[in-house]
C-alpha cells in the first residue's frame, strides 16, 4: 500500500498545530487528531484531490481506563480512487465524551456513531437521532467500558418497548387516503426474524419509515474481550453465519500478522477454496430467499441443495455444517480429508446446473422484473457515501473487491473478474450474486487444477499450534509447550491493527487492539451489512409495502453480523 | 366415537379395544393427541444460525413435511408448535411472550439449539439464559446448531410426549422462575 497519506496533504498546514499528529509504527497511515478539528478534518480528507477519502468504514471506541484521555474514539477511512487507508483517532476523556458528528460528511456515520454512543456513551453533538441501537430501551451503562460487568443484565418490559414518533413531510400530504402505522417484525417472516421496521403509510406508498435493530445483540465484542485468543473463533463463526469460514480467515489473518507468522502453503490454498465455496453459499442463501419472499419458491429449493452438497465438504473438513470453527490462528484445526480434491470436484459439477436452472426460470420472468427492476435503487455515489461494500456496492456501478484492491491468501495468482452491474436495483443484486458464484467456482477450478500443496495444515509454531498428541506424551518440551498453550493461550505482542478480507457480502474488517496478554483487549468488527442496513430507510421511503420485502432480501442483512 | 381403520403403527398409546371385525372404540381424548401428533403446525421463531439449519430442515433435502410438520406458520393464531431457533436476548424476550401468550392451547414449545436452551456461550450483558426464564419448554434440543436430524428427533420427541402428558391445557407452573439478574450478577 502506497502511504501518500504520511506526506502530509496541503491542507495540514491550515490547522493549528498539535491538532493532527501523525502516529508512527502503525500497519496502516494513523493520525491523531484533536476532536476540535475532527469535522473540518474529515470533510477535507473527502474533497481534497490529495487523499479522497470517499469511504467511512468504521466508527469505534476504545477505552483505555488507566490513561488521563480515557477514551479513543476510532475512524477508519478508505480511498476508492487511490486504493489507500488511513485511520484517524480522536482521543477523549471521561468527563466530557462528546465530539462532532460527521454525518454531514459521511452518512455511513449515522449508525456507527449511534453505536459508539451506545457501547462507550460518546455524544456526537448534531446527530438528529443518538438514541441506543443495539442495546434496549431499559439498558443502563455502556457495556463496553472496561469497568462495565459482562454478565449485567437489565430487564425489558413491555411498557419499555420502544415507539417511534415518525416525523412525515409535509409535501406528501394525500387527503385521498387516510395515514397509517403499520409495524412490521420483529417477528415477521419476510424480516428475516429480527428486523423492526415502523411505517407510516399514505395508501400503500411509505412516506416515513424507521428501522429499529439489536434483537440479536450477543455482545460478540465483549464475549472476546473474556476469552483468549483461539476461544474467539467459535464466535467470529456466528457473526455471519451463512458463510462462517470467511469470518474465521478474517480473524485468523489479522492475528497472524500481529503475531508475524505466514500460515503453510496447504492451510492457504484450503482457505481460498473454502472460503469460495462459503461465498457461494452465502450468495445461495440470499438469492434464494429474496426469490422466496417475492413468491417464487423453486428457486429457493434449486438454490439450497448446492448449499447442502457444501455443507457436506464442511462436514468432512470441520465435522460441523454450519459453524465450521474450521480456521485456526496459524492455519486449519486439522488436515483436510484424504477424498478432498475428488469431493471439490463433484460440487464443481453439480452446483453450475441449478444455477443455470434458476437463471433460465428467473432472469427473464415478467413477474420478477416488475418487483425487482428499478427497485431500492441507489447511485454509485450515494451508496458510496452510505458505506456499501460488497456485491450490493458492485451492482452500483463500483467495482471494489477486497481480493482485487488488497489481495490476501491466493487471489493475486488466479484469473477471475470482478462482475459489475449498474442498475443499482434489487434485480441487478440478484445478478451480481449469480455472476459471481460462477466466478468463485473458476476460483477453485483453477487451484484444484494446480493441485493441493504438501506439508502441515497449521504452522509448525509451538507457541501459536498444539505439538502433534504423540509428541505431548512422550517429549517432555512437547508437552510443556502443550501446557502452556492451553493454560495461557497464545500471547500476541502490543499493538493493533485492522485487515480485512472480501466476506460474502463486503469488506469484512477486524480492527483488533492487543495488550500483549492472553485475551483480545479489544476487537472491533466491521460489518459489512452494518452501513447497508442503515440505508434501508431511505431506500423504502415512498416506495410500497411489497417492495420492503424484496428490498430486504436482495441487500442481504444477516442479523449476526449486523448486531453481532 | 370409533374410526373405521387406524393401521397398526399409529394405535400404539391410543389402548384401542376391538369389537368387531372393522371397527374399534377409543375416547376422543386419545384421538386428538392422535390426531395433534401426526399435524404440528409450527410457528418458526427464528433469529439466529439455528434458522438457517431449520430451513435446512424444512427445505428439498431434509424435508420435515415427510413427518407431518408439513404446514409452517407464521401467525401465533394459526400454529400450535413453537420452534423457537436461535439467541434470544433481552431485547426481542418482550416478543417471544407476546408471541407465545397469542398462541392458542393447546400448544407446544421446542427449545432448538444451545442458545435458547441455556443461552449457550453467550454468558453476556444482554442474552437471555435459557427461553425457560419467560416460557414454558417442552422439548430442548442441543447442538449449535442442532444438525436438521438433531430438530427432527426432538420433534419425534414432541410427539411421544403429546401421547403421554395430559397436563398440555396446565401449564402455568412450568417456567422457570425468572430471578432478578441484577441480583444474580451482584
Amino acid at each position: 500500500m502506497s502511504t501518500a497519506v504520511t506526506e502530509a496533504p496541503s491542507f495540514l498546514d491550515r490547522y493549528p498545530a498539535g491538532s493532527i499528529l501523525p502516529q508512527e509504527g502503525m500497519d496502516q497511515p494513523t493520525w491523531v487528531v484533536s476532536r476540535d478539528v475532527l469535522a473540518d478534518v474529515a470533510r477535507d480528507l473527502r474533497d481534497d484531490p490529495s487523499t479522497e477519502f470517499d469511504l467511512l468504514l468504521d466508527v469505534c471506541g476504545v477505552d483505555y481506563p488507566d490513561r488521563e484521555e480515557r477514551f479513543e474514539a476510532v475512524y477508519h477511512l478508505y480511498s476508492l480512487p487511490r486504493n489507500e487507508r488511513l485511520r484517524l483517532k480522536v482521543p477523549l476523556t471521561e468527563e466530557d465524551p462528546t465530539l462532532p458528528s460527521l454525518i454531514p460528511v459521511w452518512k455511513a456515520a449515522d449508525w456507527f456513531e449511534r453505536e459508539a454512543y451506545d457501547m462507550f456513551g460518546f455524544r456526537f453533538e448534531g446527530h438528529p437521532n443518538l438514541r441506543r441501537i443495539l442495546t434496549h430501551d431499559a439498558f443502563q451503562g455502556h457495556p463496553l467500558r472496561k469497568d462495565y460487568d459482562a454478565t449485567r443484565r437489565w430487564i425489558l418490559t413491555e411498557d419499555k418497548i420502544y415507539r417511534p414518533k415518525l416525523q412525515v413531510p409535509e409535501d406528501v400530504a394525500d387527503d385521498m387516503f387516510e395515514r397509517m402505522t403499520i409495524n412490521i417484525g420483529p417477528s415477521h417472516p419476510a424480516m428475516h426474524g429480527t428486523f423492526r421496521v415502523v411505517a407510516e403509510l399514505d395508501g400503500e406508498t411509505i412516506v416515513a419509515s424507521e428501522v429499529e435493530i439489536g434483537y440479536l445483540h450477543r455482545c460478540f465484542e465483549k464475549m472476546c474481550e473474556t476469552h483468549t485468543w483461539q476461544h474467539v473463533i467459535p464466535y467470529t463463526d456466528r457473526l455471519n453465519y451463512c458463510s462462517s469460514f470467511i469470518n474465521n480467515v478474517g480473524y485468523c489473518r489479522t492475528v497472524e500478522k500481529m503475531l508475524g507468522i505466514e500460515p503453510p502453503p496447504k492451510a492457504v490454498w484450503a482457505r481460498t477454496i473454502l472460503s469460495e465455496f462459503s461465498r457461494i453459499m452465502d450468495h445461495c442463501v440470499c438469492n434464494g430467499s429474496t426469490l422466496v419472499d417475492a413468491g417464487a419458491l423453486t428457486n429457493f429449493w434449486y438454490y439450497f441443495q448446492p448449499r447442502e452438497e457444501i455443507y457436506g465438504l464442511l462436514e468432512a473438513c470441520s465435522g460441523a455444517r454450519l459453524t465450521v470453527s474450521y480456521g485456526r490462528i496459524g492455519g486449519l484445526s486439522q488436515d483436510l480429508p484424504p477424498d478432498f480434491e475428488a469431493r471439490c470436484r463433484r460440487l464443481l459439477e453439480i452446483i453450475p446446473p441449478f444455477i443455470d436452472d434458476v437463471e433460465q426460470l428467473i432472469d427473464k420472468n415478467g413477474i420478477w422484473h416488475k418487483r425487482a427492476v428499478g427497485t431500492a435503487a441507489i447511485s454509485a455515489e450515494d451508496a458510496v457515501n452510505w458505506g456499501w461494500t460488497g456485491p450490493c456496492l458492485r451492482a452500483s456501478g463500483v467495482g471494489y473487491d477486497v481480493r482485487k484492491a488488497r489481495p490476501y491468501d491466493l487471489y493475486d495468482t488466479v484469473e477471475w473478474e470482478v462482475p459489475v452491474f449498474h442498475g443499482g436495483d434489487v434485480y441487478d443484486r440478484y445478478r451480481v450474486r449469480n455472476a459471481e458464484i460462477r466466478q468463485s467456482l473458476s476460483i477453485i477450478r483453477q487451484l484444484l487444477d494446480r493441485g493441493m500443496p504438501e506439508g502441515r495444515h497449521i504452522v509448525d509454531d509451538p507457541h501459536v499450534a498444539l505439538p502433534p498428541k504423540e509428541a505431548c506424551y512422550n517429549q517432555m518440551e512437547s508437552m510443556i509447550y502443550h501446557f502452556k498453550l492451553i493454560m495461557d493461550g497464545i500471547l500476541v505482542p502490543p499493538g493493533e491493527r485492522y485487515d480485512m478480507v472480501e466476506g460474502a457480502n463486503g469488506e469484512l474488517g477486524f480492527y483488533i487492539v492487543s495488550d500483549g496478554s492472553s485475551k483480545p483487549y479489544r476487537i472491533k468488527v466491521r460489518p459489512p451489512c452494518f452501513p447497508i442496513f442503515s440505508t434501508f430507510s431511505d431506500l423504502i421511503e415512498g416506495a410500497s409495502v411489497s417492495d420492503v420485502i424484496v428490498t430486504l432480501g436482495g441487500l442481504n442483512v444477516i442479523a449476526g453480523e449486523l448486531e453481532r | 366415537m370409533s374410526l373405521k381403520v387406524l393401521d397398526q403403527g399409529e394405535t400404539q398409546g391410543a389402548k384401542v379395544a376391538h369389537t368387531g371385525e372393522s371397527w374399534l372404540t377409543t375416547t376422543f381424548d386419545k384421538v386428538e393427541d392422535w390426531a395433534q401428533r401426526h399435524s404440528f403446525w409450527p410457528f418458526p421463531f427464528g433469529t439466529a444460525c439455528c434458522a438457517i439449519e431449520f430451513m435446512s430442515s424444512v427445505s428439498s433435502h431434509y424435508d420435515m413435511a415427510r413427518f407431518g410438520s408439513e404446514v409452517v406458520r407464521f401467525s401465533p393464531r394459526q400454529s400450535d408448535l413453537l420452534i423457537v431457533a436461535g439467541t434470544i436476548n433481552d431485547k426481542m424476550a418482550p416478543v417471544l411472550k407476546k408471541i407465545f401468550d397469542q398462541m392458542a392451547e393447546p400448544k407446544w414449545v421446542v427449545s432448538m439449539g444451545a442458545c435458547a436452551c441455556s443461552g449457550g456461550f453467550y454468558r453476556a450483558y444482554h442474552v437471555m439464559q435459557g427461553i425457560d426464564e419467560i416460557i414454558p419448554v417442552d422439548v430442548y434440543v442441543p447442538g449449535c446448531p442442532p444438525t436438521p436430524e438433531g430438530l427432527m428427533y426432538g420433534i419425534f420427541q414432541l410427539k411421544e410426549k403429546v401421547l403421554r402428558d395430559r397436563k398440555k391445557y396446565a401449564r402455568e407452573s412450568q417456567t422457570r422462575v425468572q430471578e432478578e439478574p441484577a441480583a444474580a450478577a451482584g
